[in-house]
């Protein structure tokens, strides 16, 4: 149900949309009375995007979840066009949107609706990808990238008809990772073939990293059993 | 439909989100940790002989001077790792305790010319130099823990800087109530024991306050009986 409260009072409803408001300014109160949330707001220049945000925000600080996931959806364009902006390369763009995600995640209380949350996300975005931008630059300097030693670096155990012979085993794991139960495929999926760590795959299939690591020996166990029984 | 890695993290983080209570704004968090030196500074009172403290500080302009720019650093590396703990905080806020860090050492630099200019006052012994030590260094201990705990409450993207001033506030703190405690004129050993203190103090705050600043964002806590269930 719509409700307007007070002329300078914003609503946001249930699902974490903004409603319409025609005083935009600056949040700074919020405030839960029944499944409206009340954002106090004070007059400032600021984007409606901006105020939406915010909104959602403090409406995510007080544990609504539908506000927050439309936030955090809103956020993922953002934060690329800062890490493009930062010089991140376009193959590590997500790891700065992962990073970004996880430290807003970490640092909600920190957020104080009165200032804007676009400013303060981009903040966040910069060091993020500046911290990335780092850590590549390290990797770089103990590695060396040479695309064309690579190509040409003749590997001395190739064998032509190993093709085939990868092909069908790569066919008898899928198969096998098709027999397993769905949480032990998930573990095997994200820990193994994603090469996730075990904090971010918790976070992505929603489990426990205790829960992540029974199920990824479950996994690995049957998976053993199954092949050393064939072979 | 297949999700992409943003779709899992952004579900997780929103299946994990709880109510928070923002965070008061920093000058305050740092007055409530300043408050609780202050509350140890009224408790040392009672067992030391205040007005023999009182004489002796106001002695000689380098050591009140001394006193006071130790008290000041205390005070503005508090405000300023708790303002650096805000994910969106610029570096500038370390300078902040650096021109009462100056006057501190400047002038118990300063007191150690006494040994020359007044050869017969009391300097400290070795064992009283190291009764100093471990007043510093035991009295840092719970300060830390209460200065460390309060500021992870938030989420600092400069971890290491953080800790460092934090740190300086901590040694400083103690190297403040040491006066207590103190009836020597500084001294060229004494003063390097203080040094050596403080910098221990420092290091164990850059190096524990890194590490608990930069643990994983968050654990997902909602193990359940049926995750982890035999399959």
């Amino acid at each position: 149900m719509t409700q307007w409260l007070q002329p300078n009072v914003m609503a946001l409803s249930g699902n974490g949309q903004l409603l319409p408001s025609q005083f935009p300014g600056k949040a700074a109160l919020c405030s839960r009375v029944g499944d409206l949330r009340m954002v106090k707001v004070e007059p400032q220049n600021r984007s409606a995007d901006d105020l939406r945000r915010s909104a959602q925000m403090a409406a995510a600080q007080a544990g609504d979840r539908a506000a927050y996931e439309a936030l955090l959806r809103d956020c993922v364009p953002l934060i690329k066009v800062v890490a493009v902006r930062q010089g991140v390369a376009a193959d590590h763009i997500d790891d700065v949107v992962q990073d970004v995600l996880l430290t807003i995640h970490r640092a909600r209380q920190t957020y104080d609706p009165a200032r804007s949350f676009t400013g303060w996300l981009r903040t966040i975005a910069e060091r993020r990808a500046i911290d990335l931008l780092r850590r590549t630059g390290r990797q770089r300097a103990r590695e060396i990238h040479s695309p064309l030693a690579f190509e040409s670096y003749a590997e001395e155990t190739a064998d032509p008809s190993r093709t085939a012979g990868d092909a069908a085993s790569s066919r008898r794991v899928n198969e096998a990772l098709a027999m397993l139960p769905e949480r032990q495929r998930e573990a095997v999926q994200v820990l193994v073939l994603e090469e996730r760590s075990l904090a971010e795959a918790a976070i992505a299939t929603r489990r426990s990293k205790g829960a992540m690591k029974v199920n990824l020996h479950r996994a690995l166990k049957a998976l053993r059993a199954k092949f050393e029984g064939k072979d | 439909m297949t999700l992409t890695p943003h779709d899992r993290l952004i579900r997780g983080l929103a299946a994990d989100l709880k109510p928070v209570r923002r965070l008061p704004p920093p000058l305050l968090r740092a007055f409530a940790w300043l408050a609780a030196v202050a509350a140890i500074a009224i408790g040392l009172a009672a067992f030391a002989d205040v007005d023999a403290v009182w004489q002796r500080i106001t002695a000689a302009p380098d050591l009140w001077l001394a006193v006071f720019g130790s008290t000041l650093t205390a005070v503005l590396a508090a405000v300023a790792a708790f303002e650096l703990s805000l994910p969106d905080a610029p570096r500038v806020w370390a300078a902040l305790p650096l021109p009462a860090l100056i006057l501190w050492i400047a002038a118990s630099g300063f007191g150690c010319l006494r040994v020359w200019i007044a050869p017969h006052t009391h300097v400290a012994a070795l064992g009283e130099a190291r009764d100093c030590f471990i007043f510093i260094v035991s009295l840092s201990v719970p300060l830390s823990v209460l200065l460390l705990a309060m500021l992870r409450r938030a989420c600092p993207l400069y971890p290491g800087l953080t800790a460092v001033v934090g740190g300086l506030a901590v040694a400083a703190a103690a190297a403040s109530l040491l006066n207590f405690f103190h009836p020597y004129d500084a001294a060229a050993t004494d003063l390097a024991v203080h040094a050596v203190a403080v910098a221990l103090v420092i290091g164990a705050n850059r190096a524990l306050g890194g590490r608990i600043f930069g643990s994983p964002a968050f654990t997902p806590s909602d193990v359940t009986a049926d995750e982890v269930a035999p399959n």
